[in-house]
Formats: structure tokens, C-alpha cells, sequence
């Protein structure tokens, strides 16, 4: 078993795919919100070794594929400008605005700088006074208390010259969106383990009951994704839909107080659009109106945004579960990581990227969408 | 940068503000924002997450994590230059 043996513990990993097997009696589709766990399970074949009955659909959880188009080119107008530094993750680099990338910004001589941490980019504020500062705050409940430390620590030490781009998105709005989507297929959740690190279990319950589905909080390496579909599976074959959590070494229900005490002071709901998929209500942050003095979108006045998304580019239906990358036309032709049509592309946490990276080494670019022959899958249940 | 990695609390600079460790994730270094976690220990194991300590972990699973990253070379897309990934990227030698 080709892939089994790359787990970290192949007996643990035998013994709860056995246990899948051996439960799941009929179909059942299974979301992993996660961008990482998607990552994990096309990168160790989960897929692959699951009964035929368990189907797992991958989630809108990659905050570099779900920044809408439109914050992507005010982010270009903003590294473009000659005052500005613009400091971002590395992973946003190459994300396409409508016609070019911060890559393409920085040769063409805008200031772009990778930082590993929003703080990195707080010092470059402090030691260039005479620049303007401007740090891209994407991501989910996990990377948002360190945006908003940033910006409390940037208003305590009077720091004028920095300033967020702010795109910050929450997981249980999502969720909600996709299991009142007319289409929808999802019967149990995977959630994203590092988000309840920091926000705790508390948003979930009422999800889970209201929408009759099981949610399990997963972590992201794969025997944490294995436990985390034994349990969702057990609880659909019972006809239950609860809260558990599979993640306990990291989560707690109480989530992280001090890092939600934080984001309470420093942000605000909001409703956002999200890449592909378009406006969920209540689905992000903005800062609040006592820190919005630093919000660069009110700072700089970024007007004539005209955004346009490739044509053939099906990533909104990707990051709803809706289809598969291989069934994107333009998947491994006209769309590869080095030519990306989409976000899901570009990311290394997208779904078509951990698609074209894995699933094409497996199976050879020619065979799109295949699984691999159960023959292989022998060993197993 | 959706990775939170698993690390060592080395030492704790109670003095710097905000409150700041330097954290040993398998031999690679880095500081850390430690407000997040204000009890913490040195020699206790933290998952770090852009620059923030956010939870506690016991020692085998992070031990167990750290391994697994390195092996799928995701620690080197964590710490390593990311211009030089995009690059590469962008000249087509290499998918990632
Ligand atoms: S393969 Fe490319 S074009 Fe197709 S949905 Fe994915 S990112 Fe978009």
C-alpha cells in the first residue's frame, strides 16, 4: 500500500480506515473546510483509500483563494504607489489581480516585501518613518489576532505610518452559506482545527443542530483527518449530528481568551464577498470604527478598481464543493500553478493546486479526474 | 501561511512588548508573540501561527507534527524565501 506507508503511523492508519470501511454503510459527503487538510488528504491519497460510499468535498478554507478579486487590485494600486512599502505572506505573491500580481508589482519597482509575521511588518513601520507601511491582512480566525495585535500595537506606540489591508474571513458564516446553497450535498463537516484553536467550539452547536449535520473538529495531518471522518461517519450511520472534537491537543472549547479579547477590541462583523463565491453575510472582519484610522482602504484612496475573472476560471464552484478541479477545462492546460487561471491554482493550499501537484503524479496528466484502481486499495477493509 | 507549526519555548523576554519568546522549531529559531499565551513556560511546546504562539501541545504530538512537516517539506515553504519560490514559479522550472 503505496500510500499508507507514508503515514506517519501506518498501523493507527490501517486500523481507522478499517474501521471506516467497516461502518460506512451508504453514501455519505463529507466537507473538509480546511485549505491544509485538502492539502493533506490529496498529498497522502485519503481519497483514495476511503470506502467508495465516503466522499470527501473540499472547502472554501484557503484565505489566499477566497480574497476577492477587487482587494487583490487594491492591493496592486497600493505596492504600485512610490511612499508605500507593502508588506504581505509570502503565498500572495503570485494570486492574480485582474491583469498582473504583486510579483509582477515589485519588478516593476514597487517596494513589496515578504514578512513571516504581521509584528515583521510593524518594525518596518518603525524604522522607516518617512515611509507609509501597509500590511495585507488576509486570512481566517487563526492569522486575525495576529493582524489585530499588530494594528493595537501600531496605535499604542503612536506609529502613523502603518496601516492594514484588511480581508479577514470567518469559518461558521461559511459553513452556513454552504448548507443553505440550494446544491448542496455536504452531510457532515470537517472543521478547520486551528480556527478553534483560537475561537473555540462555541460557534458550533447551533450550526449542527439547526442544519441536522455532524461537526468535527479536525486537525490537518492525516491520521487527524482519519479520526476526524471515523467520527463524522459513526454519527451519520447513527443518525446524529453533534459537535465533537478530534483535535483535542490543540483545541479547547473555550478557544484562546486573550486572542479573542483581542479581536473583540480591534475588528467588527461584517458581511464579505469572497472569490468565487460571491457575498455571505456576517462573514468577515473589518476594523473597528476606534482603529480605523488605520484601515488602508480609507487611508488611500484607491478609486477606479475595475475587476474582471478569467472567463473559463471555475474556482467559485471548486470552493463550494460544487465540482472537482479535474472537471475545470482548463485544469493542467490552459490552468497550472505556473500559468494560474485562478486562485485555487496559485495557492499551495488551493484545491486545484493539491490536485495538479499530487493527484497528476499519480495518475499522469492524461488520466483527468480518475481514481486510482481499487485493485491497489487491496490491503484495505 | 495557513501552517501553524509546532515549536519549543527556548526563553521568554518578559520585558519586550508585546511579551515575546524565541521558540526552536525542529533546529530552525524563530521569535514569536507569546501575549496570546501569558503563562507559558520555557521547555513547554506552543503551535505558532504567523509569528503567534496560540495554543499549548504536549511534547509527542508535537514532536510527531514537526516530523511529519519536515518530511513533506513544509517547513521549508514556511521559513524559506518566498520570492525565490515565485520565481521559480514564474520561470516554469519547477511547479512549487
Ligand atoms: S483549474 Fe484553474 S481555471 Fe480551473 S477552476 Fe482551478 S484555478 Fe480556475
Amino acid at each position: 500500500m503505496k500510500y499508507i506507508d507514508e503515514f506517519n503511523d501506518p498501523d493507527l492508519a490501517r486500523r481507522l480506515l478499517e474501521e471506516i470501511h467497516a461502518t460506512a454503510t451508504r453514501p455519505w459527503a463529507l466537507m473538509e473546510v480546511c485549505g491544509g487538510q485538502t492539502h493533506s488528504i490529496i498529498r497522502h491519497g485519503i481519497d483514495q483509500l476511503l470506502p467508495e460510499q465516503v466522499e470527501l468535498i473540499h472547502g472554501p478554507g484557503c484565505p489566499v483563494c477566497v480574497t476577492p478579486l477587487d482587494v487583490i487590485d487594491k492591493a496592486l494600486e497600493i505596492a504600485a504607489r512610490p511612499e508605500v512599502i507593502f508588506c504581505s505572506f509570502g503565498d500572495m505573491l503570485r494570486v492574480p489581480g485582474t491583469d498582473r500580481d504583486l510579483f509582477r508589482v515589485k519588478g516593476e519597482g514597487g517596494d513589496v516585501r515578504v514578512v513571516y509575521s504581521p509584528l515583521d511588518a510593524l518594525d518596518l513601520a518603525r524604522r522607516n518613518p518617512g515611509r507609509q507601511v501597509v500590511f495585507f491582512a488576509i486570512g481566517f480566525e487563526t492569522t486575525a489576532p495576529a493582524n489585530a495585535m499588530a494594528v493595537h500595537q501600531a496605535r499604542r506606540l503612536g506609529l502613523d505610518n502603518f496601516s492594514l489591508l484588511v480581508s479577514h474571513v470567518r469559518v461558521p458564516p461559511a459553513i452556513e452559506a454552504i448548507m443553505t446553497a440550494p446544491e448542496c450535498r455536504v452531510q457532515g463537516f470537517l472543521a478547520a482545527g486551528h480556527v478553534c484553536s483560537v475561537m473555540g467550539t462555541a460557534e458550533y452547536p447551533e450550526l449542527a443542530e439547526r442544519h441536522r449535520v455532524p461537526i468535527v473538529v479536525t486537525g490537518f495531518e492525516p491520521l487527524d483527518i482519519l479520526e476526524g471522518i471515523r467520527r463524522a461517519v459513526h454519527q451519520l450511520e447513527r443518525g446524529e449530528h453533534r459537535v465533537e472534537n478530534a483535535y483535542p491537543r490543540a483545541v479547547r472549547e473555550q478557544g484562546n481568551p486573550a486572542a479573542l479579547s483581542m479581536l473583540e477590541e480591534v475588528f467588527e462583523v461584517v458581511d464579505r464577498n469572497w472569490r468565487g463565491i460571491g457575498r455571505i453575510p456576517a462573514s468577515g472582519w473589518r476594523l473597528s470604527d476606534a482603529f480605523r484610522a488605520y484601515d488602508a482602504e480609507y487611508r488611500f484612496d484607491v478609486t477606479g478598481i475595475r475587476t474582471e475573472e478569467p472567463a473559463v476560471c471555475r474556482a467559485g464552484e471548486v470552493l463550494q464543493g460544487l465540482i472537482k478541479p479535474t472537471e475545470c477545462e482548463a485544469f493542467g492546460t490552459a490552468c497550472t500553478p505556473r500559468t494560474p487561471l485562478g486562485a485555487t491554482m496559485v495557492s499551495t493550499e488551493g484545491a486545484c493546486a493539491a490536485y495538479y501537484l499530487y493527484r497528476r503524479m499519480a495518475d499522469g496528466p492524461a488520466q483527468r479526474g480518475s481514481r486510482i484502481p481499487r485493485e491497489e486499495l487491496n490491503s484495505i477493509g | 501561511m495557513c501552517l501553524a507549526v509546532p515549536g519549543k519555548v527556548v526563553s521568554i523576554d518578559h520585558r519586550a512588548d508585546p511579551m515575546t519568546g524565541l521558540i526552536d522549531f525542529g533546529g530552525v529559531r524563530k521569535q514569536a508573540c507569546l501575549e496570546y499565551l501569558p503563562d507559558v513556560r520555557v521547555g513547554e511546546y506552543v503551535i505558532v501561527h504567523v509569528g503567534f504562539a496560540l495554543q499549548r501541545l504536549d511534547e509527542e504530538s508535537a514532536r510527531a507534527s514537526l516530523e511529519l512537516f519536515e518530511q513533506l517539506g513544509l517547513l521549508e515553504e514556511e521559513f524559506g524565501d518566498a520570492w525565490e519560490q515565485a520565481a521559480r514559479q514564474e520561470n516554469g522550472s519547477e511547479a512549487r
